[in-house]
């Protein structure tokens, strides 16, 4: 090649090449389906490289557990963790019985009603790990180390024992890509147990994990420390991905503007989304 | 020239290994440090142009790969990265002390930008405000402190001696 072409044609057709290349394959990447050559690829290659993800993420967690000690003692980590644990218990048995009590009494009060099923029915968990993740400027997007050999699919919920974490937004065969709570993408219908005030979670455009429930009335008292959780629709054959009491989150800050139809709310959810090391993907039984 | 390349395909399929598995998870003050771009503009410096952008595709398929991201897009964006950094140091950067930190810190600003705007036409984009604003300049800060550590062990590696004086005058042959 270096024969025929001198230097800088030489590095102009490389580059040509590769720019042509990359081209081909963002268009081709955009206009095959899920189950396409280039995603089965794609899905192929993840599976190599996860054992060096793994080995990675291995070699790294002595490290990273340093650092969070290092981070926790300047803010009295020991004792701010036993009282979390403790109020993370308090919080989740409470949640736990005020949702049974507000279904039962709902139940009660309308003969018609039709429970939708119960989220630990009707789904199995799967237990993984998070080996990558996307740059967070871009989107809020993690990889885990289990994907459809698991009998993962496109928008199984994904939990921890906190709460809420998001959705799987890809599936490739023993990888799977969930998208976060704090994804700009995501957004989840919800309710406040304490006023039934129902509305959708978002994430703002800013940095930080704090959320928004919109389109709640102002008419709905939604006051400071209520509890959020996933309200799990039902509309004829049509249901929420996400069934219905996974905690989401506290309100942190509620206000009622005169200038909009809607109340202002912020959550902080209870997941801590900085330390996230591995997550449960709920698998319905049924599809 | 195919040892060379081994030894900076090695250096990029790791920093991209680490980069996925490790460092997009640490965000400080907002910013993720790329430890990734770094290496790439660290090889392209050493080893020109044509390393530059054939390394930067393919660690930027490692990457897409990697993260079940669109395929094609961190390629694009490692494959032009790579190629003008590596101008950069076939022109007129590679002598010069402060070439590391110069292409990381243009580069990192410019990365941003671009992959702004790929991701922007490809409806996948963040908020601007958001990457320009509060993740840039953290990152910024940490891939400039990355740049001469890097770069000082990509060319331990890649066997490259001690940077040699710039030539100061020219001589004319008869």
């Amino acid at each position: 090649m270096s024969g025929r072409f001198s230097g800088p044609v030489k590095r102009r057709i490389v580059l040509g090449v590769l720019v042509v290349l990359s081209l081909i394959l963002i268009t081709v990447y955009f206009r095959e389906s899920g189950g396409g050559a280039l995603h089965n690829i794609q899905s192929a290659g993840s599976t190599v490289l996860r054992p060096f993800e793994i080995a990675a993420t291995r070699i790294a967690h002595p490290f990273q557990d340093l650092y969070n000690y290092l981070r926790g003692l300047v803010n009295a980590k020991s004792e701010r963790d036993r009282l979390q644990a403790e109020l993370d218990r308090t919080r989740k048995r409470l949640i736990k019985l005020q949702f049974a009590a507000q279904q039962n009494k709902t139940l009660q009060s309308s003969l018609k009603y039709v429970s939708g099923p119960s989220f630990p029915r009707d789904y199995r968990p799967v237990t993984t790990e998070i080996i990558s993740k996307l740059p967070s400027q871009f989107q809020q997007r993690v990889v885990i180390a289990a994907g459809s050999a698991n009998g993962i699919h496109e928008d199984d919920p994904v939990v921890t024992a906190d709460g809420l974490v998001g959705k799987v937004s890809k599936v490739a065969s023993h990888q799977a890509q969930v998208m976060l709570l704090t994804d700009e993408d995501t957004a989840v219908s919800a309710v406040d147990i304490d006023t039934r005030a129902e509305g959708m979670v978002r994430h703002g455009h800013g940095p930080g994990t704090t959320l928004f429930l919109d389109k709640v009335p102002k008419s709905e008292h939604v006051a400071l420390n209520n509890r959020i959780v996933t309200a799990g629709w039902h509309q004829g054959k049509l249901s929420s991905i996400y069934p219905k009491g996974i905690p989401i989150g506290i309100v942190s800050s509620a206000s009622f503007p005169s200038t909009d139809l809607y109340a202002s709310v912020q959550i902080t959810p209870y997941v801590d989304f900085s330390s996230l090391d591995s997550v449960v993907v709920l698998v319905a039984k049924k599809r | 020239m195919a040892l060379d390349g081994l030894k900076a395909g090695a250096l990029l399929f790791v920093a991209a290994v680490i980069q996925v598995s490790i460092l997009n998870s640490v965000t400080v003050l907002g910013g993720t440090p790329d430890f990734l771009l770094v290496t790439l503009c660290a090889v392209a410096l050493l080893r020109g142009s044509i390393f530059g952008a054939v390394g930067g595709f393919f660690a930027g398929l490692v990457v897409d790969t990697a993260t079940l991201d669109t395929m094609g897009v961190t390629a694009l964006l490692f494959t032009l990265t790579g190629y003008w950094i590596g101008r950069y140091g076939e022109t007129t950067g590679r002598r010069r002390q402060y070439a590391p930190v110069l292409s990381v810190g243009v580069v990192t600003i410019l990365y941003a930008f671009a992959a702004l705007l790929v991701r922007f036409m490809l409806g996948q984009g963040g908020s601007p405000e958001r990457v320009l604003l509060d993740a840039l300049p953290p990152s910024l800060l940490f891939n400039l402190l990355l740049a001469l550590p890097v770069y000082w062990f990509c060319r331990w590696v890649l066997s490259l001696g001690p940077a040699r004086e710039p030539v100061r005058e020219v001589r004319l042959i008869e």
